[in-house]
């Protein structure tokens, strides 16, 4: 393995790569997302999106923020080159939501709330409390885990540079 | 930042290395020598060390408290007397001028000036209760894996130095590229691929 800080410098792409790729499977491709959670029911952008261009002099940083807003600005950034560095997500499976950000760069995961549960009444409901709320981070870990696992596959294969570079670059240029 | 809080932080590690035999012991020994220790009333400024998840200012680690089905559970605790610098500099500047009163001199050499900042530390020090913060700390065992509920740089430098300290295993932090090389199960032929890609231009 790589030195790690080497790595860490080195590898900061593939993170942002993985979020803007993210963003337009969020967009057009949910179908995809429900190979990772038999009980996906969908993934969309949340409060939050980063954008970072660094194909300019000094890079160039845009903070979409707000429930709903309009990700025309976005977009425009993509077109000029940037990538997408934080994005905060919700995440729907079953009845259950769970809403988080996650930052390309070291994957860190920050906002995360989870379905909500009810609180111990006594010391001996604690156990089942922390494992409700440890299986809960867990689900949404899982499947950003899985998520990711399948974005280095498709990264590192023929089809990335053959389908779906172009396929994104079409998403791009048309919203 | 805890487990049971509305909003966390999560970074994620993968644990380097292996316990052999009697993990539970090992791992509640490693918990019991680093325990944070109680500095309120002491000269300390800071103190670093594990505490119990659920009794964070009673820590305790006997039996298997700090076991809750697969994980670990227990806390990071970082308690740091904070002294507002206008207080020190006040406290100083009226303990010189008393020095300076009772040597009969208008001047302080810079050794006695230090001797009279370290004092009126020291005695702020003894005065003021160190304020805590705690982060939990989830260790899956069988899957290597552990969460630290915090994002901020100094808290998990402070975490991954402990923990090698406690347990002599070592925190490989999760980031893209560890990511990719532990979570995605590559052949090594995919492997020598990631070493090579580069960034893709989405944009011609």
């Amino acid at each position: 393995m790589l030195d790690i800080a080497v790595a860490y410098n080195r590898y900061k792409f593939l993170g942002e790569e993985f979020l803007t790729w993210l963003w337009y499977i969020i967009e057009k491709n949910q179908n995809l997302l429900k190979s990772f959670d038999q009980n996906f029911v969908a993934l969309e952008v949340g409060n939050r999106i980063v954008f970072e261009n660094r194909r300019k002099e000094s890079a160039e940083r845009i903070t979409i923020k707000g429930e709903g807003a309009g990700l025309e600005e976005g977009v425009l950034a993509l077109k000029n080159g940037a990538l997408v560095t934080e994005l905060n997500m919700v995440y729907r499976s079953a009845e259950l939501v769970w809403q988080f950000t996650l930052k390309g760069e070291s994957l860190n995961i920050s906002s995360l709330s989870i379905p909500q549960t009810d609180l111990p009444e006594s010391d001996e409901d604690l156990e089942g409390y922390v494992l409700e709320k440890l299986f809960l981070y867990d689900k949404s870990l899982q499947f950003l885990k899985n998520l990711f696992a399948h974005f280095v596959k498709l990264r590192i294969s023929n089809d990335w540079q053959g389908k779906e570079i172009a396929t994104i670059r079409k998403w791009i240029q048309s919203s | 930042m805890s487990i049971s809080s509305s909003k966390v932080s999560i970074t994620q590690y993968n644990v380097q290395g292996k316990l052999n035999s009697q993990i539970i012991d090992t791992i509640a020994d490693g918990l019991t020598k680093h325990t944070i220790a109680d500095i309120d009333q002491q000269v300390l400024e800071r103190a670093v060390g594990w505490t119990s998840f659920d009794k964070p200012f009673q820590p305790e680690f006997s039996g298997s408290s700090f076991v809750y089905g697969n994980y670990f559970v227990f806390s990071l605790r970082i308690d740091k007397k904070n002294i507002a610098a206008k207080i020190l500099k006040k406290l100083y500047t009226i303990e010189a001028a008393r020095r300076m009163s009772e040597s009969g001199r208008d001047y302080l050499s810079k050794t006695e000036k230090k001797l009279v900042k370290d004092h009126v530390q020291n005695a702020l020090c003894l005065r003021i209760p160190a304020t805590p913060n705690i982060y939990d700390v989830v260790w899956n065992f069988e899957e290597s894996s552990l969460w630290f509920f915090s994002n901020l740089k100094a808290a998990n430098e402070e975490l991954e130095t402990l923990f090698s300290k406690s347990f002599r295993l070592s925190l490989l932090r999760i980031f893209p590229y560890t990511a990719a090389d532990i979570y995605s199960n590559l052949k090594d032929s995919q492997r020598d691929e990631l070493l090579n890609i580069s960034p893709t231009q989405f944009v011609k």
